[in-house]
């Protein structure tokens, strides 16, 4: 017996020995690494050609590669400005404008479209039969419809189906203001804005330069939501302590807005509303048609979709679960609160961070209504009257790559803080 | 005793008294519109504003669509028939509703794009409905070839010429795959390679001296309208799901630098919007090429929204590849199957249809996006409604223009959804 080996030790044995090339092939634990390194060496040839072509076009057009022009001037104009520009200022100026409203238009776009998206969603689950079927009717033609075209439609409606200026005129005007305060017109929306009696000046930072007013109020605002957030923790401690939770909403209220009325009337904020002077509006703010078109079209076209993940996410929880709530004497509203929606959140939250990735990247759509975006600015007219499109778009990418990835970034911290804990 | 009794009274019932019908307020349409419509306080506000806002629409839009005109030259005439009544102008969809089509296709070619469409729907039939025989299929694999001809003309020999290529590597996989299965897929990729790098130039142009065939050539600049809009999207649709596939697998792969390749690319394409990739492609192509190479606008399109595409359905399909349960790769492990049979036979069938609904979500959003060409200059039906309106005949039109394109793209869209719901209720094999 001995005198014949296992033949799989001595196969395995006579492997370690002779190493054949044929192995890199045949064998399971040579071959990935065989694959991987032709597919780098694949991998770097075509990068090597498309640079090589890249220096070779480049010096055939007796151009340099330099984002040079970044500082020279701009020379256009850009109606919606958030921070101060001119034509004078530098075509880095002007795609930082671009990328502001870039920004305003994603965080708008979003908070319209979660809006509008929960209340669709919520009410085509409803019992009632009419508002589901419009709502139905709602969601599937927004969802079906290209958002460009609802963009240019939304666009049609501002500028085609709204009053003129001038027929606000006169002791009988044809049109008149809601409120008082907020005039509709074929040229944009005007509403009141807000101004400050006590102007603390603006802070030093660089090109942006911040009002020093509504940097407080916003300090103020995050300060209250988290002296709010310890009172919550605060009362849920007491709850789990003695069983017994502590009345909060009034200290609540109190906390949140009894600081900020409090920092607005010392610094004397009133508001200042539209006036009509001449052919046109002035004062308050201007939201302009473009504004308005990108912000709505976009906002009711991801809200539809929304729509679609909240009542997927409601659906998703089993009815057991509802059930259970009021079998242990939870009310409807409670039950809602406390065991459907922080289940339906798991549910919806993966799907919506791609939907708000989706209307982030749909705002550079904004020139087809003429909406002064970063893809308007940099990626179109400074493109247009520099000419350098490689480092322009190289730029254009890799802005839109960091917006990405760090409203990805941000959604996933907060993805995992919801996200079923599984011991 | 009961003898007795029944002296005593007068009548007795022997029958039972018909049923009656409940109150009016428990039946029919009264308890539907109790139970749907009205149930309580907050349901009634909601039916009420439904209806306040159905009414609105219905008082907006009805009288506009029933005025409308059919018939007339320009919205100036439009405007004389209408006589200051409102009402719709669909005579420029009359008037130019082989432009929205075909943009700028020879009119006397029309029935190439027809023709193409209608054996785009027998190309797949069999693909979309596994009732119909299997040797359909044979013609859905020449289809790309059959409809590139159609559309774009030129001598017959080239698709002929293009499609040997595929032929050339079919045969070559099949004669040494008995003796190596590795050396038969080098062979089969490396074959068409060679055969359209060296031989089919040489093949088109020697068929074409002898037997010049073939449809009269149609430039690409003449293309436009929802014909543009349903090539790239047909073309972006089927080659995005093979590559989303193979992307997919990239990114589950052991192979670490395959692994992160795959990443870098998905994570890439999904970071930035198709518009700047739809830029690259316009612009930026000259550079990454050799100097003095230039291809097809149109061309270029398809790969950038191909690519676009399969980075989505890369994620769709990982979503179900996740999904499967690991007992059923290390079943497939356990059969002896290899890497490509386990995934062909076992997992991809599995997480394909897991993914469904994601799967053509993706297509019906690569669909729309079809429209974003018309940044580059394309004339989809967006392109040429700003070109119609430029038409002093037509200037300040539209509605009438987006209510025609937003319907064709709502029937194609909303067809794909129903389709997948449909392959959702034919694949579902749970609790029936």
């Amino acid at each position: 017996m001995a005198s014949t080996p296992d033949p799989r030790t001595a196969s395995s044995a006579h492997a370690k020995r002779t190493f054949h090339p044929s192995m890199l092939l045949y064998d399971q634990r040579y071959r990935s690494i065989t694959i991987q390194i032709f597919a780098l060496f694949v991998l770097m040839l075509s990068a090597a050609w498309l640079i090589d072509n890249v220096i070779n076009n480049l010096r055939l057009a007796g151009r340099t590669f330099s984002f040079g022009f970044l500082s020279q001037s701009a020379g256009y104009d850009i109606n919606q400005r958030p921070i101060e520009y001119t034509s004078q200022s530098s075509h880095g100026r002007a795609a930082l404008v671009g990328f502001i409203n870039t920004i305003i238009l994603a965080i708008l776009g979003c908070v319209l479209a979660t809006i509008v998206g929960v209340l669709a969603g919520v009410l085509r689950l409803s019992k009632n039969w009419i508002v589901s079927r419009l709502v139905t009717v709602y969601v599937e033609i927004f969802r079906n419809i290209p958002t460009l075209i609802w963009i240019l439609i939304f666009g049609a409606v501002m500028a085609e189906s709204m009053p003129a200026p001038s027929s606000f005129r006169g002791d009988d005007p044809a049109s008149s203001m809601l409120f008082d305060a907020i005039a509709i017109t074929n040229r944009g929306i005007y509403v009141p804005s807000i101004m400050f009696t006590t102007e603390l000046g603006a802070l030093p930072l660089g090109p942006v330069a911040p009002s020093l007013n509504w940097i407080l109020v916003l300090g103020v605002i995050i300060a209250g939501i988290f002296a709010n957030a310890a009172l919550i923790r605060h009362a849920t401690r007491v709850q789990n302590a003695t069983g017994v939770r502590p009345k909060t909403w009034w200290k609540s209220i109190l906390i949140l807005f009894l600081p900020v009325i409090v920092i607005f009337i010392a610094l004397g904020a009133h508001l200042e509303y539209p006036e009509l002077r001449g052919f046109n509006f002035a004062g308050g703010t201007h939201l302009r048609n473009s504004f308005l078109a990108m912000w709505l079209g976009l906002g009711f076209y991801t809200g539809a979709f929304i729509a679609e993940i909240v009542r997927g996410g409601i659906l998703a929880i089993s009815k057991g679960q509802s059930e259970a709530a009021f079998a242990l004497g939870l009310q409807p509203g409670k039950t809602m609160r406390l065991v459907i929606l922080p289940q339906a959140l798991r549910v919806i939250i993966p799907p919506l961070i791609s939907q708000y990735l989706n209307l982030t990247k749909n705002t550079s759509l904004g020139l087809a209504v003429g909406y002064m975006d970063l893809r308007s600015t940099l990626g179109g007219i400074t493109i247009n009257q520099t000419g350098r499109e490689l480092e322009g778009m190289l730029l254009l990418m890799g802005v839109y790559l960091a917006i990405s990835l760090t409203i990805s970034g941000l959604m996933n911290v907060y993805n995992s803080r919801v996200k079923l804990k599984e011991r | 005793m009961s003898d007795t009794h029944a002296q005593t009274v007068a009548y007795v019932r022997s029958t039972m008294i018909e049923a009656a019908d409940p109150p009016s307020s428990q039946t029919g349409a009264i308890k539907w519109m109790r139970e749907n419509l009205f149930s309580g306080w907050l349901n009634t506000v909601l039916t009420l504003m439904s209806l306040l806002i159905i009414w609105m629409a219905l008082a907006a839009v009805g009288p506009w669509l029933l005025n409308s005109v059919w018939t007339a030259g320009s919205l100036a005439e439009c405007r004389a028939v209408l006589d200051g009544t409102s009402g719709a102008c669909f005579s420029v969809i009359t008037d130019r509703w082989h432009q929205l089509l075909f943009g700028f296709y020879p009119p006397e070619f029309y029935w190439r794009p027809v023709l193409a469409l209608i054996l785009l729907f027998v190309a797949l039939a069999p693909v979309l409905f596994t009732a119909l025989p299997r040797k359909l299929l044979i013609f859905t694999a020449l289809y790309p070839f059959v409809g590139y001809h159609l559309l774009w003309g030129g001598s017959v020999w080239f698709p002929v010429s293009a499609a040997l290529g595929f032929v050339a590597g079919f045969v070559a996989y099949k004669l040494l795959g008995k003796v190596n299965n590795l050396l038969a897929i080098f062979a089969a990729i490396l074959t068409p390679v060679l055969w359209w790098v060296f031989a089919a130039g040489a093949f088109d142009a020697a068929l074409s001296s002898v037997m010049p065939l073939g449809l009269e050539f149609v430039r690409s600049d003449r293309f436009g309208g929802f014909l543009i809009s349903l090539i790239i999207g047909v073309s972006g649709i089927s080659l995005s799901l093979p590559i989303g596939i193979l992307l997919a697998l990239g990114r589950q792969s052991d192979m670490i630098f395959l692994k992160t390749v795959c990443v870098v690319v998905i994570e890439f394409i999904r970071g930035v919007p198709l518009i700047t990739l739809l830029f690259t492609a316009s612009l930026l192509l000259n550079y990454f090429l050799p100097p003095g190479t230039a291809f097809d606008l149109i061309l270029r399109v398809i790969i950038m929204v191909t690519l676009f595409a399969s980075a989505y359905m890369a994620e769709v399909i990982r979503g179900g590849l996740a999904a499967l349960p690991k007992g059923q790769y290390e079943a497939a492990d356990a059969l002896g199957l290899d890497y490509w049979k386990a995934q062909r036979l076992i997992i991809m069938p599995q997480a394909l249809k897991i993914s469904i609904p994601g799967i053509v979500n993706t297509f019906i959003g690569l669909f729309k996006d079809t429209t974003l060409v018309v940044f580059i200059g394309l004339l989809d039906p967006i392109g040429l409604s700003n070109a119609i309106r430029a038409d002093t005949n037509w200037n300040g039109i539209y509605w009438e223009l987006f209510i025609f394109i937003g319907l064709l793209f709502f029937i194609f869209c909303f067809g794909m959804s129903r389709y997948s719901m449909y392959l959702e209720r034919k694949l579902k094999t749970d609790h029936r």
